[in-house]
């Protein structure tokens, strides 16, 4: 299988509160919705960075029901959980649900819209991330899915230690 | 502002050593113009300036109180800048292509089970 520079993710931050993700995959709409709404599948694939596996995942899929992840780290044991509450269902269409992750990253609820069209072809997965603050928007990104945030305040710290000292 | 035009602004504001300064300053809490302006020898309109700078990049906000009008740090550029969209980028594109390889899974699946019910 050849690389497709096509079928890399695009992200955006069309406000100040979301993050919109859009990836094309080669693939009809309900195999693409089913590997994101069966727990045997969704553990297939949403891992996150190396090391990680999911030992729960929990999906109630109607108007109402929870969802619930886990993630375990391989190496060390430690592990962070979400939960959410489903608000709407569009089969091969559209999910709409919460997402609350067990550090609080996302500032108190992020409200998650999924979209699967289809597109040349292809089966087109948007998914827009809105959160409860600006602030919310950029810790939880940064911290929940990367160590990005530490990274950017050791290098603030290293400039201003630097400023300091001159 | 495109996520581009902000990363100029970012590096911009950051490559001045007073405004640098008044990070720092801002880094251990809020303040105010005249509490900025204290240890630099320059007029509270000089110091504005660099804080219009340093507000345009989105790394300070201003506070509600009407009167003080405290300046506060904001982080989020700077994460912008150490390139987080990027980090996450990498993560969302490594669960993707797993997605990619159990689609080719189930799509052989669905085939084989196919060939089966014709025969």
């Amino acid at each position: 299988m050849t690389a497709n520079p096509e079928s890399k993710i695009k992200v955006s931050t069309p406000s100040d509160r979301e993050v919109v993700t859009e990836r094309a995959f080669d693939a009809p709409r309900t195999l693409v919705f089913d590997a994101h709404t069966k727990p045997d599948l969704v553990k297939r694939w949403l891992l996150g960075p190396p090391g990680w596996s999911m030992p729960v995942c929990e999906i109630d899929l109607r108007v109402g029901g929870k969802l619930r992840y886990v993630w375990q780290n391989d190496a060390d044991g430690t592990s962070f959980g979400m939960t959410g509450v489903y608000k709407e269902i569009v089969a091969a269409e559209r999910i709409v649900h919460t997402e609350f992750f067990s550090d609080n990253w996302t500032g108190g609820e992020a409200l998650i819209t999924t979209v699967f069209a289809k597109k040349a072809g292809k089966t087109t997965v948007t998914i827009t991330m809105l959160f409860a603050s600006k602030e919310a928007r950029d810790g939880a990104v940064a911290t929940g899915m990367t160590d990005g945030m530490e990274s950017s305040y050791r290098m603030l710290e290293d400039v201003l230690r630097s400023t300091a000292a001159a | 502002m495109t996520p581009a035009e902000r990363l100029d602004a970012t590096f911009a504001a950051l490559a001045d050593p007073t405004r640098r300064a008044i990070l720092a300053r801002l880094a251990s809490g809020e303040a105010s113009v005249s509490e900025l302006a204290e240890p630099f020898a320059m007029s509270q309109p000089a110091i504005s300036k660099h804080l219009k700078v340093l507000e345009r990049a989105g790394l300070i906000v201003s506070g509600r109180d009407a009167q003080r009008r405290p300046r506060k740090i904001d982080a989020a550029p700077l994460a912008e800048a150490a390139g987080w969209i990027e980090r996450y980028r990498e993560i969302w594109e490594a669960n993707y292509q797993r997605l990619d390889a159990l689609l080719d899974e189930m799509k052989r699946a669905g085939a084989g089970k196919k060939r089966k019910t014709k025969e």
